[in-house]
């Protein structure tokens, strides 16, 4: 592990990061602002991910497509995808409350990854599709790693300047209202459902353009890699330990939790080999433990949500 | 201006709200008194469209609103307050209030993205109005506090705060009373005569404390058993003898 591997490592991590980044960042919308309980990021991260791969790879026979386009038009596409799935999803599942939203949405997007699995002439099946072309991918290993963390970067700083200017303005107090009151913001006369919905599908396509930009990286998409574990129960978790409402909490969360994470993948790989394969299933552990934590000793998140609208010049002291 | 024909409404085998049928006069406050269960909270979530009633008939400005939601009739100018206060907890009292102008430009994603200018100018008209309702309520020192930290009273106000935000043609109050100090009370009851005399709007009030219903009201009306008692001015209502058996349950003792 010399200082080479050290940065590859760190690069590799700091893409992850933002990916996962942009996926709290559309759970925030739903979550943090809009009050819906989406368990079902994974599926909208799928529908991205395969939206994107299937506009964007080289033409093949055995499936649909590939058209070849380039990586923006997929990228693009699978934003627009993922907000045309959840469209009619939000339509039926938003009149649940949060606990059965919350169970359908866990189903919804197991039916997505089985389609997934079993569906050859749309998305290949269990093999899934490989050689999704890189955003410069074919310089050297090193630079590609650097360039695509730009990329990546460049894409997590627009959407977080663009939803965190839909929080500040009337949008966002009017979600943050119906969140805390329905009724009232019902007889303000708000139409809460297509609001909901608007929430609902807005964070959808955040979670899609995720699952694009993680294909991208991959080069390939699976759907080993719609697992729901680290495609829907990681995010909650970033979001809740980052503090939901907070857009900078959710980025803060992703990284922490992806660290985390991540490193103790290389504390487990370390163990003798007879324990190292038990030991994956540890980390899983780990995710449960990490929310009863934050849940017990700051359920707020480590930055909480802050107090908004005409209220930059107040005092913290202001808020309780 | 508001008129209630043959309103029912069902809960199950429950009847709430039994044939009662009565008129609003446009700039009148009319009061409605009736004992604990006599299905004036109901009456009202039929009237502001959180229920719909199983049959009858609501007319409001001329026009058939019975199957109309909350939201549609708050843009035809009916406003509601809640018995428990109803605030944003997490917004300040401030936001509680500039949430509810309908249709500001804002709430739409696509002009908060491409004409941002127009969104900060309706911003700043309603945050003037916002502040100069908190003035009027004496809420401005706590303009920047979650309105889930106000005290009883105040949310109280902040709920009466937030029907002066719109162009409200009917105001629909629960209990306004309820839970408040003598002294802010009173204060409660100059703001509505104000916005009633000054700014015109018409009021329906739930209220048990006699005293506001004799200072406010005319006409009383007096539910029992979800339907109408009797209506007429307070002196009137008050000593029917149905009224005091109907709070008293016995036909003997002074009711209020």
């Amino acid at each position: 592990m010399e200082l080479l591997g050290l940065v590859n490592y760190a690069l590799f991590m700091a893409i992850f990061i933002c990916i996962y980044a942009l996926l709290a960042l559309g759970l925030n919308i739903q979550w943090g602002f809009a009050g819906l309980f989406n368990a079902g990021i994974a599926g909208f991260f799928a529908v991205g991910a395969y939206t994107s791969a299937i506009l964007t790879t080289a033409m093949d026979p055995d499936r649909i497509g590939g058209f070849d386009l380039h990586f923006i038009v997929g990228w693009i596409g699978a934003m627009l995808a993922a907000a045309l799935v959840a469209w009619p999803i939000g339509k039926i599942c938003l009149r649940f409350r949060s606990d059965y939203l919350a169970i359908a949405s866990i189903g919804i997007a197991e039916i997505i990854r089985l389609v997934i699995k079993s569906e050859p002439a749309l998305t290949n099946g269990a093999r899934g599709i490989a050689s999704i072309p890189r955003p410069a991918g074919d310089i050297g290993y090193m630079e590609s790693q650097i360039a695509y963390l730009a990329i990546v970067l460049v894409v997590l700083i627009a959407a977080y300047i663009l939803v965190e200017r839909q929080f500040n303005a009337p949008w966002g107090r009017m979600m943050r209202a119906i969140r805390d009151n329905e009724g009232a913001a019902k007889a303000m006369g708000k139409d809460v459902e297509f609001r909901r919905l608007e929430a609902f599908i807005f964070g959808a396509a955040l979670m899609g353009l995720g699952g694009a930009l993680f294909a991208h990286f991959n080069r390939s998409i699976t759907p080993e890699a719609i697992d729901p574990m680290v495609a829907t129960f990681l995010v909650w978790i970033m979001l809740i330990l980052g503090g939901s409402g907070n857009n900078r909490g959710a980025i803060l969360g992703a990284a922490v939790v992806w660290i985390i994470w991540s490193v103790s993948e290389i504390a487990t790989d370390r163990l003798p080999h007879e324990y190292a394969v038990q030991a994956k299933y540890i980390r899983l552990f780990l995710i449960g433990l990490m929310l009863q934590l934050v849940l017990r000793f700051r359920p707020e998140g480590l930055l909480p949500e802050p107090l908004r609208g005409d209220l930059r010049s107040t005092k913290p002291g202001a808020d309780r | 201006m508001l008129e209630l024909d043959e309103l029912v409404m069902d809960f199950g085998g429950f009847r709430a709200v039994n044939g009662c049928s009565f008129r609003v006069e446009e700039g009148s406050v009319t009061g409605l008194i009736g004992p604990n269960g006599a299905g004036k909270t109901t009456l009202f979530n039929l009237i502001a469209g959180a229920l719909q009633p199983t049959s009858g008939r609501i007319r409001f400005l001329g026009e058939d609103v019975t199957t109309l939601a909350s939201h549609q009739l708050f843009h035809k100018g009916l406003v509601r307050t809640f018995q428990i206060p109803h605030e944003f907890h997490k917004l300040t009292a401030l936001e509680n209030l500039m949430m509810v102008p309908p249709s500001q430009p804002g709430e739409s994603l696509f002009s908060n993205w491409f004409s941002w200018s127009k969104v900060k100018s309706a911003e700043t008209e309603v945050e003037r109005k916002a502040y100069e309702t908190l003035e009027f309520l004496e809420l401005s020192h706590v303009a920047h506090q979650r309105a889930g930290n106000l005290s009883g009273g105040q949310k109280k106000l902040l709920e009466l705060g937030r029907t002066m935000m719109t162009d409200a043609r009917l105001v629909l109050l629960d209990e306004p009373a309820a839970g408040v100090n003598r002294t802010l009370l009173r204060k409660l009851e100059t703001k509505i005569e104000i916005l009633n005399k000054e700014r015109g709007y018409t009021f329906i009030l739930i209220e048990h404390d006699m005293e506001m219903i004799e200072k406010l009201c005319d006409p009383v009306v007096c539910m029992a058993e979800g339907r109408v008692l009797i209506e007429g001015d307070f002196q009137t209502v008050r000593s029917n003898p149905q009224v005091l058996e109907a709070y008293l349950g016995e036909t003997t003792g002074d009711a209020a």
